[in-house]
């Protein structure tokens, strides 16, 4: 696929199933960030199929379930000056390609998952005012508002405070529990470690390496450390069946 | 009470009946595009429609005389219209393939759509004063076709802009995003391009392009001032439009003043001193950290 000055990633073959959580790791300009915007229809894909549950995202666009999945983009856009609150910008997490308007219940739903980052009580102020930590965490609830079966965040570590990171991880770890599956871009895994069962490691757009994530250093005696995972006496059937493919 | 009797001859007045009528109507509506493109940071966009808006109107011109119709400006609106909306997409495309950003193209879309104008208003045998109506307006020569025109746009307007706005809000908002959510992105993006040509060439005649223009954004940039949410951003926008609208027009009626430009100015006024006051009113909840809750990454020690 190539990206304005020329191609970015090349011979990527990878594969999520779901339920899985994936990290997408490499060092600036790797490609990380590029993938993700490519599997999510932002970059444009020009060699290659990009598909989402099935659906290529350049060619079947409409036909993507769109309202299972939740992406997470790196920071909010310069500001225009016209002020959103938090609760108008979470609220924007519940349109897709069939609802234009949030449905009802839309308040309540918006106002949980800002529960969920702990920001309910900040729900109508302008995100403008907000921290970067807080900005973050509104996106991380725009994503959860959709209750996704796959959530896909772009270095969500990053620029942030440690209690943020550890808030983040644990918000994930939650949703990990109840079977959603993860694919996140990261330089390092930091606070993540604990859940990443996968690491792809790109480098010049190229996959250097595809496996379990290096041992972490610690967290794995934590007595609240926990490896069983909920589909692991429920096997769904999407763990056979890829969901999430991309091949350029 | 002879302010008053002024007053109620003012509302009796069919001509002035109409004008009001046209000043609420542009006034509550054009906000709404507004807010949106204030948002998109395209505030100048209204301004560039205009400008290609001109050249449809001289090429309206040059083919109403061509076909020999009187009066010549017959074909000068929906010439605007059609210029405006092929204009409006043109830039969205160029917008769309990132090759050139925004105000560049809104630039050459000003300089081409000017002097496109005035090239054309002469081979059509006129003059660039000619077009001055058209840029200036005339709000006091308002027809009963146009109070029907502007009223259809109207309604228009506020439904998709309204009815819509969730969508709306969340492609200005964060345009990646949006295309992350499914959203039909290029559908919805070329929308807001033609809603804001329509907006732009049907009120030029009326009210003028500087006016539509001004109107678009002004009382947006007047209610983002005291405003915390899009919501209340718009609402505000709308109230504070259809306000100065009334007003300045009203002001026109016990002076001789042109109204477009009296609008504008009392609009751009208000502006002011919304933004001098404003300090006067503002909590003191506001003026402390608002980041209270956050905790210190780095522990200092103190050597005593």
């Amino acid at each position: 696929m190539a990206v304005e000055t020329g191609t970015i990633l090349h011979g990527i073959d990878l594969t999520v199933s779901a339920g899985e959580a994936v990290a997408l790791l490499g060092a600036n300009g790797s490609g990380k960030s590029t993938l993700v915007k490519a599997l999510m229809g932002i970059a444009p894909v020009t060699y290659g199929a990009a598909e989402l549950y099935g659906a290529d995202i350049t060619t079947a666009r409409g036909s993507v379930p769109w309202s299972r999945i939740g992406y997470v983009p790196q920071r909010l856009g310069p500001s225009s000056g016209v002020p959103a609150t938090a609760l108008e910008v979470v609220g924007s997490g519940l349109l897709d390609n069939r609802r234009f308007r949030p449905g009802r219940g839309a308040r309540r739903k918006a106002v949980e998952a800002l529960e969920q980052v702990g920001l309910a009580d900040r729900a109508h102020d302008s995100v403008q005012v907000f921290s970067g930590g807080q900005q973050q965490r509104v996106l991380i609830a725009r994503a959860l508002v959709r209750d996704p079966d796959l959530i896909i965040l772009d270095e969500p570590l990053a620029g942030i405070d440690r209690a943020s990171k550890e808030a983040l991880a644990s918000t994930l770890n939650r949703m990990r529990g109840q079977g959603t599956t993860i694919l996140v871009v990261l330089h390092e895994l930091g606070e993540l470690a604990d859940m990443i069962e996968r690491a792809v490691v790109l480098r010049h757009g190229r996959i250097i390496y595809d496996g379990p994530p290096p041992p972490a250093a610690q967290g794995h005696d934590h007595p609240e450390h926990d490896h069983v995972h909920a589909h692991a006496d429920t096997p769904s059937p999407g763990h056979t069946v890829p969901d999430l493919r991309s091949e350029w | 009470m002879a302010f008053f009797d002024t007053l109620a001859a003012m509302l009796a007045s069919p001509l002035m009946q109409r004008g009001l009528m046209v000043a609420v109507l542009v006034g509550i509506s054009a906000p709404v595009m507004g807010t949106y493109l204030v948002q998109r940071r395209l505030a100048l966009l209204g301004d560039g429609i205009g400008h290609v808006a001109l050249t449809g109107v001289a090429m309206g011109w040059l083919a109403g005389s061509a076909a020999g119709l009187t009066p010549h400006d017959l074909l000068a609106v929906p010439g605007a219209v059609i210029a405006a909306i092929i204009g409006a997409v043109l830039i969205e495309l160029v917008r769309e393939k990132g090759k050139t950003s925004g105000d560049v193209a809104l630039a050459l879309l000003f300089y081409g759509g000017i002097a496109g104008g005035v090239l054309l208003i002469g081979l059509a045998g006129g003059t660039a004063a000619n077009l001055t109506g058209y840029l200036f307006g005339s709000i006091s020569t308002v027809t009963e076709l146009d109070v029907w025109l502007t009223a259809a746009l109207a309604v228009l307007i506020l439904g998709i802009g309204l009815g819509l706005r969730p969508a709306l809000f969340a492609l200005s908002h964060d345009e990646e995003f949006a295309r992350a959510t499914g959203l039909p992105i290029r559908a919805l993006n070329i929308l807001v391009a033609v809603l804001a040509a329509l907006t732009v060439s049907v009120s030029m005649r009326v009210v003028g392009v500087l006016l539509v223009s001004a109107l678009m954004i002004v009382p947006v940039a007047i209610a983002q001032l005291t405003a915390r949410s899009f919501r209340a951003t718009m609402t505000t926008a709308m109230v504070v439009g259809a306000t100065v609208c009334v007003t300045g027009l009203s002001i026109t009626y016990f002076h001789r003043l042109s109204p477009g430009a009296t609008i504008v100015v009392l609009a751009i006024g208000v502006y002011a001193a919304v933004a001098l006051i404003r300090p006067l009113f503002r909590r003191p909840s506001e003026d402390t950290d608002p980041h209270l809750d956050a905790e210190d990454d780095v522990r200092l020690h103190e050597n005593t």
